[in-house]
């Protein structure tokens, strides 16, 4: 199945990927493929098969809410590009004025 | 003989036997890096102070006597994707992670310091563990010592090139789709990838999580083994590490030279159709032959949906469960920020536009596509079908063989550049790999020889979920009888006296 391009924008700003046109070009062209490739399974006559999400069991593992120690502050912030004081700093979200 | 010829195991026994110092195995390790690495290209990052001081302590601690754990002054690569507090960055082979320090180790990374490893360097790999070359490293790609004209396979590239070049004895992969089996078998070492749960994933930076596993790469089956036993069992940290009173850790070295027997191998056909390469093909066969001439049963099996339909399947499911694992690059909690940008969503864009590669902005598209509404059940959900049937297609051979052995990879190492014009002809370098990780068993590739050109071949072997032990006795048995693992590849025989 061929992409075309508004839809590789879509997925592009799904994805949180800006992309210039000539990505828009070479993704669309590489991902039609690749979904060409995937259309194989249609082969299979999958009706009555329940999707397995995770090959093994998986349980909830619980334990006691007890405080323990964690990443300080400083340490949790340590990576961030920018913050300022005990908080990670980002532009602005809303424009002057803007109420809530 | 060189003190980098030496085993893991071989070293600890020195180190503890006072007959070596952990500095002096440190110092070699170190020494073989420096006349090697700036061919090889296998470390993003080396840490020969760190690597000292550790050794030092090491030693000290053995002077006054006490136990200081399996791997005693042994030196140890760990693949960029595992997080170390040691200062060294952890990258993943990614821009959008150039510099960032991670807060704390994972939980392998503690397992190996408690049982006295020296960890020297973090290795070169495809970003974010996505290609099977290193070819998609944001930093550079790692030669196969076996010819550096060559890759070494991926994504734990440089584990295994580090491995195979002697620069370390011992090496930590991930394996999500084949990234550890498929370098391991590119680079004739052994590389083992556990079953999933086997061994804790935190601090392991997520790809894919219902298919990534930490594993060992190591020159004989016994090292992978003191690795495994090193790493595995339970960590309250990672819920879907199963827990030691469901499956306890058994003791992988005590019976590794026992012969599995009866042992009955299952032989896909699948995975001896077109593009098995000829002389990859004599050299598992002749593997195969070794072990009936032991005594084992080679049994024809079918698993119809574990080569084409594998593929297909996983990378729907691994590109699905990427796209949300990689949304934390975000620009604001760690990692690169784009210093040009208008808003909030903006900076995102531009932020993941500049610090991604093209094969991770690849999958996290396609997998963010396969979820988005109106494809979710052609996509996704008839991926997930088509997995079960995959399992079921193991869960039957595995009631009538032991395990099931064929090819690792369909070619020996390709040339450098020779597919990253064509992703899916990448993929498919994963054909006979991706199948174990989809089922959750338990796999490893054993060296089995080389073609003419003098590139290496590797046997896999696949067995039930946590049959570990067996799996490896079983892989001990053909090891035993040949001898590739002593062939020193040239690019490391050139630099020796």
């Amino acid at each position: 199945m061929a992409l075309s391009k508004q839809e590789v924008l879509k997925v592009g700003t799904l994805s949180r990927i800006r992309l210039t046109e000539a990505e828009v070009e070479k993704f669309g062209t590489q991902l039609s493929a690749i979904l060409g490739y995937v259309d194989k399974l249609r082969e299979l006559d999958t009706r009555n098969v329940e999707p397995l999400a995770h090959a093994l069991p998986i349980h909830n593992v619980l334990r006691p809410d007890e405080p323990r120690p964690s990443l300080t502050p400083e340490e949790a912030l340590g990576g961030a590009p920018e913050a300022a004081g005990d908080f990670f700093r980002v532009p602005r979200v809303l424009d002057e004025g803007t109420s809530a | 003989m060189a003190t980098t010829d030496l085993t893991a195991c071989e070293i600890r026994d020195a180190v503890r036997r006072r007959e070596m110092s952990a500095a002096e195995a440190t110092e070699a390790s170190l020494a073989a890096i420096a006349a090697l690495d700036p061919k090889i290209k296998a470390f993003l990052a080396i840490d020969a102070d760190g690597a000292r001081r550790r050794a030092a302590d090491i030693d000290r601690r053995i002077a006054a006597g006490e136990n200081v754990g399996l791997l005693a002054g042994v030196p140890v690569a760990v693949k960029d994707v595992l997080c170390t507090a040691n200062g060294l960055p952890t990258t993943c082979g990614s821009k959008i992670l150039q510099n960032w320090k991670a807060p704390y180790n994972a939980h392998v990374i503690e397992r190996l310091l408690a049982e006295g490893a020296v960890i020297v360097g973090k290795t070169n790999m495809d970003e974010f563990a996505m290609g099977s070359s290193t070819e998609n490293s944001a930093y550079f790609t790692t030669r196969n010592p076996w010819d550096l004209e060559r890759v070494p396979g991926g994504s734990s590239g440089g584990s295994a090139a580090a491995v195979a070049a002697r620069m370390v004895p011992l090496a930590l992969g991930s394996d999500t789709g084949g990234s550890i089996r498929q370098p391991a078998a590119l680079c004739n070492v052994v590389g083992l990838k556990p079953t999933y749960g086997r061994v804790s994933r935190y601090g392991l930076v997520a790809f894919a999580s219902s298919l990534d596993q930490i594993g060992p790469f190591a020159r004989t089956v016994r090292d992978a083994a003191l690795l495994l036993q090193a790493t595995a069992g339970e960590d309250p940290r990672d819920s879907t590490c199963v827990l030691n009173k469901d499956q306890p850790v058994p003791d992988y070295l005590d019976k590794l030279d026992e012969p599995v027997a009866p042992l009955r191998i299952g032989v896909p056909r699948e995975f001896f159709g077109a593009g098995l390469d000829p002389e990859v093909e004599k050299a598992v066969r002749a593997a195969l032959a070794a072990y009936e001439k032991q005594g084992a049963t080679l049994v024809e099996i079918g698993l119809p949906h574990s080569t084409e339909y594998a593929i297909a399947t996983y990378y729907i499911v691994a590109t699905s469960e990427a796209s949300s694992n990689l949304a934390r690059y975000d620009g604001v909690h760690y990692g690169y920020r784009s210093s040009d940008h208008t808003d909030m969503i903006d900076m995102y864009m531009r932020s993941r536009a500049q610090g991604f590669g093209d094969e991770v902005k690849r999958r996290i598209m396609l997998g963010t596509y396969a979820l988005s509404a109106g494809y979710y059940d052609a996509y996704y959900k008839n991926a997930l079908r088509v997995r079960r049937l995959i399992r079921s297609d193991f869960e039957q051979a595995f009631e009538k063989v032991d395990c099931i052995m064929g090819p690792t990879t369909p070619t020996p190492a390709f040339r450098m550049g020779e597919k990253t014009a064509d992703p899916l002809s990448m993929y498919l370098s994963d054909v006979y790999t991706v199948s174990a990780n989809l089922a959750a068993i338990a796999g490893v590739s054993v060296p089995c020889g080389f073609t003419a050109a003098g590139l290496p071949v590797g046997l896999q072997i696949l067995s039930g979920v946590f049959t570990e032990d067996r799996l490896l006795r079983i892989a001990r048995m053909y090891e035993r009888e040949v001898d590739w693992a002593s062939r020193v590849p040239p690019t490391v025989a050139e630099v020796r006296p």
